[in-house]
């Protein structure tokens, strides 16, 4: 699967590095890095994290039908602004 | 009446998007989010489908990404024809058609050029082909980069301390890898920070282990006999032994195929207005060619109407959406850019993050936290407003001055803020390096008032 994080928007709230660690991961106290190219069976933690990102800064494919799939905010639509 | 073009076009129209990066992918999107229902084809140079570049100098080089695997999400399909690993080679205006380098044509009704920029390549052409001289823009370039760090070369060398070098010499301090930076200017960032900002940035490459060298441009690069590079000579008559040497001196725009089309495309990038709709020669607006992403400079409102050249990821996507969305609406209900300019780096475990323009501003203070603990938030000042904000670990305030900066409020900053200290009461000169003589780490570059401003004339050094 395939994920991109808005680092504009990334506040470092770290919601992601500690729901999958293995893709998400804190580089410093606010930096965060990422495996854009995570493997299928994080497919359940990544939902999880992009749902549960204060910012709404992740999109990543391939999700719907998972459990915790995003809202549609949380797949990249635009926000209006 | 008669109906307005956009009806047609977004039926049945033939819609080329050259460039399949960031801007074009996100274009494409948003064009069949919009009802688009035609023929949609883009072009790409790289063999590559649209791939997120960040990564590259940052999750790759620390070995939490591959490099051939930051391919960008899909937001929805978008049914195109595909031309890549081929260049657009040039652009016939009157007749709406694109030629490829392998000879074919492409006819369009609406264009978007989002060719984006290269890697600047080290001017001594016999040099730069030296084993070991590398640049960092493409996942090629990742890739290979990632390979020579990776067998512990015995020293890396960063031309260039902007923000790619920088980020460079955070991983290659992360895998323990001896690293020298030489920065032409008195401190890495400095133009894109100032130097009041960038004087943090220099102590932050020094305390972890990075060989700075400042004020010193390279002369040249020594090869061995076999044709690998060896050794860096700089100005001040050092030299530096290295197996690595990375060229990292911003970016030249990818235009040289519109030369001669009539299009107001040169070194600065294409001139659009806010709409994004591309100039030609004559400073007149075309209908039909559109801009977005690195390769445009577009007026901007909140900045006196100057034209910015933006290399930021979130402007291509903001850009994209909205030449798009004006490539196929009525022209009544087109909408002009106007996007906070935002970018972020992450170097040496510190997020470091901007919003406005920052080079615009002759005046900084430090309205939170502080220098010395490199956790703060720098503000800049032009002509008595707020036109910039600067954090390091401490994004959470950025919104809020974005807002400053909108509603153009004043500078010296009046409003009490959170952890002020008596370093911050009074603004310092931001102390820019002279403009006309940019270096490459400014990631906006202001470009004059005039499709065809040639106020400022860029001279890459000699060795």
């Amino acid at each position: 699967m395939r994920l991109v994080v808005d680092l504009n928007k990334c506040q470092g709230y770290a919601q992601c590095a500690f729901l999958a660690p293995d893709v998400f991961a804190m580089h410093g106290e606010e930096s965060l890095v990422y495996d854009p190219h995570p493997e299928e069976q994080q497919r359940e933690r990544v939902a999880r994290a992009v749902a549960a990102c204060p910012v709404q800064a992740i999109t990543a494919d391939g999700l719907r039908g998972a459990p915790g799939s995003a809202p549609r905010s949380a797949l990249g639509v635009p926000d209006g602004r | 009446m008669a109906a307005d073009p956009g009806a047609r076009i977004l039926r049945e129209g033939r819609i080329v998007i050259v460039g399949a990066s960031l801007a074009g992918l996100r274009a494409a999107e948003t064009l069949r989010a919009e009802g688009f229902a035609g023929e949609l084809t883009l072009i790409g140079d790289e063999p590559y489908e649209p791939y997120d570049r960040p990564p590259l100098s940052k999750s790759v080089l620390l070995g939490m990404a591959s490099p051939i695997h930051t391919e960008l999400p899909h937001r929805r399909e978008i049914a195109a024809r595909w031309r890549l690993g081929v260049p657009a080679a040039g652009l016939d205006l009157a007749a709406g058609r694109v030629r490829l380098a392998d000879g074919d044509e492409v006819e369009y009704d609406r264009l978007l050029i989002a060719t984006g920029v290269r890697a600047r390549p080290w001017p001594n052409e016999e040099e730069a082909r030296l084993d070991g001289v590398c640049v960092l823009r493409t996942r090629d370039d990742a890739a290979d980069l990632y390979r020579r760090l990776k067998a512990g070369p015995g020293r890396v060398f960063v031309i260039g301390g902007g923000f790619a070098g920088s980020e460079i010499a955070s991983a290659c301090r992360g895998m323990g890898l001896p690293v020298t930076v030489a920065e032409r200017a008195g401190a890495p960032l400095v133009g894109a920070l100032g130097g009041v900002v960038a004087a943090v940035a220099a102590d932050l490459q020094l305390e972890n282990g990075v060989d700075l060298r400042t004020h010193v441009t390279v002369t040249g690069l020594e090869g061995d006999a076999a044709g690998r590079v060896r050794a860096v000579h700089l100005s001040d008559e050092s030299t530096v032994e290295a197996d690595v040497v990375v060229v990292s001196l911003g970016s030249l725009r990818n235009t040289e195929w519109l030369t001669g089309s009539g299009l107001g495309a040169g070194p600065r990038g294409i001139a659009c207005d806010a709409g994004c709709r591309a100039f030609d020669v004559r400073g007149i607006v075309t209908d039909d060619v559109f801009v977005a992403g690195d390769v445009a400079r577009s007026p901007h409102p909140l900045f006196g109407y100057q034209f910015l050249s933006l290399e930021h990821w979130g402007n291509a996507v903001a850009q994209a959406e909205t030449a798009a969305h004006n490539m196929v609406c009525a022209s009544a209900d087109r909408r002009p850019h106007l996007w906070m300019p935002a970018f972020w780096s992450s170097m040496f475990g510190v997020s470091i993050k901007s919003v406005g323009v920052p080079p615009m501003g002759d005046q900084v203070m430090v309205t939170q936290g502080s220098l010395a603990e490199r956790r703060f938030v720098a503000v800049y000042g032009h002509q008595g407003r707020i036109v910039a904000a600067v954090s390091f670990d401490n994004t959470r305030w950025l919104e809020f001055y974005a807002r400053q900066i909108e509603r153009g409020a004043p500078f010296p900053v009046e409003f009490p803020t959170m952890d002020r200290r008596p370093e911050g009461r009074r603004p310092v000169p931001a102390a820019f390096p002279d403009p006309s003589l940019p270096t490459h780490g400014a990631t906006v570059t202001l470009t004059g008032y005039s499709p065809a401003d040639r106020q400022l004339v860029f001279h890459p050094a000699r060795p």
